[in-house]
């Protein structure tokens, strides 16, 4: 076992991890932040997403390890106290999500996606939640959701 | 979707990681980890040791005169946006975007992506188009090696166990035409056939999944000074050995290359 | 038949989900997030072999490896009784004992062996790995003929054959078909065609993976089973047949669940396993299966060779279908495994009005996963082999194939309730309308000069326009049907409306949703018809100790069933209500009008509000005499009908005739699931669906070696396609509504998937037909597509 220190959602843990351990599995089971879910096995489906110093990455691909010291954000710190995050909100009132499990990944990279391109065309907000994949919606309404976040509606 | 079980060292210098690879043949380097971790989530890969190298500061691009001194750790992302590469190897900093999807992009390494030795991989073939020159550091000190000589075999390169790579140069293309056409089912996919081309009166082209290497398609290259685009296209194929997979079999990845260097030459004339 | 109004109130609104906000903060509770204390970790051993006898099985190493509790296989594992298999199809059907460990012989890649149970995921894992297992390897088959083939492996050794049993329209369907098709096809005078389509096996790909926690209390003899399952009651029912507890002893859970698609419509053998351990070591424990694991042990869908004959005559009136099946079962039956292909049985005539019909399939046993029901079950199967027939029809008879279609349909006049040439009564639909409307969105005239345009002009970019015009039987179902039809249970679903002292309803339905949003549209029904505020009503499902009736969620039966029945309970609840409010306002009920929540005394502005209703009910202080308190009310509907849904398709492509890769460059679906509760919803529904079929048409594909391997075994190598990779759908509705319900309301989950392959693979075949292509195999990958043209060529 190793201790990390990790800022997560702006509150700064110090954790005992094994170095196998994924950063997903130690922030479900050791910070109780299971909003991060897991799909596949293979870094494929992009449930997992959070943001590492501000930037997307798939969690199940990071070890604990490897996050010594860096600033995580989870789809828990994305809204401001019972302010929802922008993307939130429209996730919601766009209808894009069904079972929800692709969800809090799907926002994760939504939102960071926009910071680099706050202004997306159609493909290019296709092309740039490439990494997520999602059962329910057909993407449509995700899409709609980007777009109205992106137009501040 | 967990690891067997392995030490984890935070190398601390170049020379210490050699130290720490040197002292277990079953070691492996970390850098971004999206090869590596990928391959030990499902146990196909099982290290016993990992030297963590992401801290050792061999990121970043700077300008060698002819060439781009990119280091190893330098992420896709990065690439994709930096000024240096952008302005002298457009063509690099393109691949870059290509690789895996935004989130592999923020932790993927170059270095890391030609150290695996995937012949599916982009810049790999990017590099071997370009002729770059991998600078790798063991116990007797640096060496340069060739793109050319560098990758080996199927996921294995001229590397050796106890070496690190640290940089690549990568000779700038100037004002050279250019085009990476990437064959992809799905946008997900790794590349079912990639064709990369730089055009500057003569061509260069090299491939993405054609051979258990990045390949250089030499035949097509003499083709195009001789007989243009369609000659190479006619000849895109001669001396690559391609994979049959769920994706595709052998002989379409072969008419795949045919097909994209024609639309790849006609890009780069076009640029 | 009349397009009306959608019905005033929450009824038709675009209400925001209730669902939605702990999904979207992350606070959903997924399978995986449950914890108990003192809970152990579950791994199951898996054969490796898609055949093999098992010499023995070594578990000395894995159970002295650290924090392992117990190591089990078939030898020490017990159970009471096999897997339920729920629908023996008839007489013919060999189904053979399917237990949750085999014992001597491994049947697919993936068969569980044995499981280990350690203190934590972590050792779980590591020990299982450390199982020894003396594996003989014999022969696979995958293929279905070569399982049916002569010296093929045999699969059950105790049926001598691979061939499963048949079901035979003539014989075995509780409704007789107008006519047989056997004359048709003799008749000199008519056209006959004969289509040969292979349907690939798939893999369902819910975005959570399965996963099991059971909790007990020993001294009690009680369990609760939580599990990520559609089917919570249904579960309970067969894991008490399977473990041995007894009914009323077991709770099931299902928490919220990350999808399921017909995947998680399953007794596995992974729930009757962990129930088992627990029970045996009176332990708690936790199973979650790995995405690449679950490749192997969740269901897969589809795979069957179809055969289809049309007779029509020369201009155009199809006359007759003839249809003959060969399905694959994989290596064992599971819960509806035999009967996914009947569910089709009576749809292969699709929206036509013909004469003669006869239907056939042979279920074969593989050495694959089991299939089972997979979004759509049957029905997009049928779908998919008539609307592929009717453009190969077309293009015999050098017919337009929207003319073809036009020609043949079912007219509304003929509703309602017009039985078709399969047997079925189908209650009421709108075929030409949803054509029509389709073809004008679609500006169809103007497609085919494009098509034409880029044809001139030696583009290797060719254009190509699908259709798929579409009917299904859903709110699965009548329970003498069912029972017709030979499946053991019944049809029908359960809700509850129990308006609480404080004001809020809250509302117990026995379906049990994993997306498909029946919390709000329940409320929205609810709010509509009582008068409450949608804000108001509660909406609880998917727990046995909740709602211990119930059928739960498959064949798009959560609104048709489960909220006809709580509509049934409404209505309940407002004639108990109308009592007491007559009896406080001291007039008769005949004088009481209900509005928006109020009863007035007509003609006065006497009234009183339900929810004041629902207090005088609680505190039952002045109610009429012999009047039971509480204002609640149950209700158990059982359908009359199935729910008779329609629509119609078009999907238009440009291939790249050098490359093969085929793009949909529009997609327009015009659909008709009667009244809509809340469009959001339907439309979100048909989104997914059309993508899932979408999938099937041009990307998934369970490929395996000739060793019966799984090649495309995880999400790198099984093409789930992203957002890139399919358009934004254009859709439009008409509104029939079902006269068989009082919401009108019809199912729209499996539409989507129904619909979009035929539509998609008549596109891409379009597209080519200039060049001779008859027929492309899904998907329709781009190696596919190029070969179909260099075959076309020579």
């Amino acid at each position: 076992m190793r201790p990390i220190t990790v800022t997560v959602n702006g509150q700064r843990h110090e954790v005992e991890v094994e170095p196998r351990d994924l950063l997903a599995y130690v922030l479900r089971e050791k910070l109780g932040l299971t909003g991060t879910n897991i799909g596949c096995d293979t870094s494929s489906c992009g449930a997992c997403t959070i943001h590492i110093n501000g930037e997307s990455v798939k969690s199940c691909t990071v070890l604990a390890v490897q996050a010594d010291g860096q600033e995580v954000t989870t789809i828990e710190g994305l809204a401001n106290g019972a302010e929802l995050h922008p993307m939130q909100k429209a996730f919601t009132e766009s209808h894009a999500l069904q079972c929800g499990y692709c969800t809090p990944g799907m926002i994760m990279a939504a939102v960071s996606l926009l910071k680099d391109n706050p202004s997306p065309s159609e493909d290019e907000i296709r092309h740039g939640l490439e990494g997520n994949l999602c059962r329910c919606t057909g993407y449509q309404n995700i899409v709609k959701a980007v777009q109205a976040a992106a137009s501040g509606s | 979707m967990i690891p067997s079980e392995f030490d984890y060292v935070l190398a601390e210098s170049v020379e210490h990681a050699i130290t720490e690879l040197a002292s277990d043949p079953e070691a492996k380097l970390l850098a971004g980890g999206h090869s590596l971790i990928p391959i030990m989530k499902t146990r196909m890969g099982r290290p016993t040791k990992l030297i963590d190298v992401g801290r050792l500061g061999l990121a970043g691009v700077s300008d060698g005169g002819d060439h781009l001194v990119v280091g190893a750790l330098t992420r896709q992302c990065d690439l994709e946006r930096d000024p240096l590469t952008t302005a002298h190897c457009p063509i690099m900093a393109h691949a870059a975007g290509t690789v895996g999807d935004r989130q592999v992009r923020h932790r993927g390494t170059i270095g890391g992506s030609c150290a695996h030795g995937d012949p599916a991989s982009d810049q790999p073939t990017i590099m071997r188009l370009l002729d770059a020159t991998f600078v790798a550091q063991g116990p007797g000190g640096t060496r340069q090696i060739a793109a050319a000589d560098f990758f080996k075999g199927f996921f294995e390169t001229d590397l050796h166990h106890d070496e690190i790579l640290t940089a690549i140069h990568v000779p700038k293309t100037g004002a050279a035409g250019w085009s990476y056409k990437k064959f992809l089912q799905r946008q997900l996919d790794w590349a079912t056939v990639g064709v990369a081309v730089v055009v500057n009166g003569s061509a260069r082209i090299a491939m993405t999944n054609m051979a258990t290497t990045p390949f250089r398609a030499s035949a097509a290259e003499g083709a195009f000074t001789s007989g243009g685009a369609a000659a190479a296209s006619a000849k895109a194929d001669e001396g690559a050995d391609p994979p049959s997979d769920t994706w595709a079999t052998a002989d379409f990845r072969r008419h795949l290359s045919r097909v994209l260097t024609a639309r790849a030459l006609e890009e780069a004339g076009a640029k | 038949m009349a397009t009306t109004e959608v019905p005033q109130g929450a009824i038709g609104q675009r209400k925001i989900r209730k669902e939605d906000p702990e999904l979207i903060t992350g606070q959903g509770r997924f399978i995986d997030n449950i914890a108990v204390p003192g809970m152990l970790w579950i791994s199951i051993v898996r054969s490796p072999f898609a055949h093999a006898n098992i010499g023995g099985i070594d578990t000395a190493a894995a159970a002295g490896a650290p924090g392992v509790v117990a190591v089990y296989t078939a030898e020490t594992l017990e159970f009471a009784g096999p897997l339920v298999m729920a629908w023996p199809i008839n007489d013919q059907i060999k189904n053979p004992a399917h237990y949750p460990l085999t014992k001597d012989k491994a049947r697919y890649v993936g068969d569980p062996v044995a499981v280990v149970v350690a203190d934590s995921r972590v050792h779980a894992k590591d020990a299982a790995e450390l199982v020894v297992v003396d594996w003989d390897p014999l022969p696979a088959v995958t293929d279905i003929k070569a399982a049916l083939a002569d010296g093929a492996p045999i699969i059950h050794e105790e049926f001598g054959t691979n061939d499963a049993g048949d079901w035979v329209f003539s014989r075995d369907s509780p409704v007789p078909a107008k006519n047989p098709a056997g004359p048709y096809f003799e008749d000199p005078d008519l056209v006959k065609i004969k289509e040969e389509y292979y349907l690939a096996r798939l893999i369902p790909n819910a975005m959570e993976p399965r996963g099991v926690v059971v909790d007990l209390s020993p001294a009690m003899g009680e369990f609760t089973l939580y599990s990520s399952t559609q089917i919570p009651h249904i579960l309970r029912t067969t894991l008490t047949i399977t473990v041995g507890v007894p009914e009323a002893k077991l709770r099931v859970v299902a928490p919220d669940v990350g999808g399921g698609f017909g995947s998680k419509l399953e007794a596995y053998p992974e729930d009757a396993i962990c129930l088992a351990v627990a029970k045996t070591l009176g332990r708690p424990v936790k199973w979650i299966e790995e995405r690449s694991e679950g490749y192997l042990a969740t269901l897969h869908g589809r795979e069957m060779y179809q055969q289809i004959e049309l007779a029509a005559t020369k201009d155009g009136i199809l006359k007759a279908v003839r249809v003959n099946l060969l399905a694959s079962m994989g290596a064992y039956m599971r819960i509806i495994t035999p009967g996914i292909p009947m569910l089709g049985a009576w749809l292969y005539c699709g929206a036509y009005d013909i004469e003669g019909y006869d239907f056939q399939y042979t279920n074969v046993f593989t050495n694959n996963t089991f299939t089972d029901a997979y979004r759509g079950a049957g029905r997009p199967e049928a779908t998919y082999a008539i609307e592929r027939a009717m453009d190969a029809l077309a293009r015999e008879l050098k017919m337009d194939p929207i003319e073809l279609r036009m020609k043949n349909f079912i007219t509304n006049d003929k509703f309602p309730n017009y039985t078709i040439v399969s047997g079925l009564t189908v209650d009421s639909a709108n075929y030409t309308g949803t054509t029509e409307k389709l073809i004008t969105m679609l500006d169809y005239p103007a497609i085919r000069a494009k098509q034409a345009e880029r044809r001139a002009s030696g583009s290797t970019k060719v254009i190509g326009v699908g259709f798929s015009t579409w009917l299904e039987m859903c709110g699965i179902a009548p329970s003498r049907v069912l029972a017709a039809l030979k499946y053991i249970a019944g049809g029908w679903d359960a809700s509850t409306i129990e308006f609480l002292p404080t004001g809020t309803v809250r509302v117990v339905t026995g379906v049990s949703p994993h997306g498909q949003g029946n919390v709000t549209s329940m409320a929205q029904i609810v709010s509509d018809q009582l008068g409450v505020p949608f804000e108001n009503v509660e909406v609880l499902h998917s727990d046995t100790q909740i709602s211990p009736l119930g059928l739960d969620t498959y064949g798009s039966r959560g609104l048709s069933v489960g909220g006809v029945a709580l509509y049934k309970a409404g209505e309940k609840i407002i004639a108990k209500a109308k009592t007491i409010a007559a009896h406080q306002l001291e007039c008769s009920e005949d004088d009481l009008d209900f509005a928006a929540g109020d009863f007035t005394v007509k003609g006065t502005d006497k009234s009183v509000n339900i929810a004041a209703i629902g207090f005088a009910a609680w505190a039952a202080h002045d109610l009429p005499d012999g009047m039971e308190p509480g204002l609640t009310a149950n209700h158990v509907y059982d359908p009359p009908n199935f729910s008779w849904p329609n629509g119609s398709h078009a999907c238009v492509v440009e291939v790249d005739t050098e490359t093969g890769k085929v793009d949909i460059i529009r997609y327009v679906a015009v659909d008709d699931c009667g009244v809509q509760i809340n469009p959001n919803i339907v439309e979100g529904q048909l989104h997914g669906g059309i993508t899932q079929g979408i999938a099937e048409a041009l990307f998934e594909e369970a490929q395996y070696d000739e060793d019966g391997n799984l090649l495309t075994g995880n999400m790198v190598s099984y093409l789930v396609p992203g957002a890139p990779d399919v358009p934004s759908y254009e859709l439009g509705h008409t509104v029939t509504p079902s006269p068989t319900n009082p919401l009108g309301v019809k199912g729209v989950g499996e539409a989507g998937t129904i619909a979009s392959p035929p539509a998609v693979i008549n596109a891409v075949v379009d597209a080519l037909a200039h060049l001779g292509v008859k027929n492309i195999e899904r998907p329709a990958t781009p190696e596919r597509v190029w070969r179909a043209i260099q075959e076309a060529k020579s």
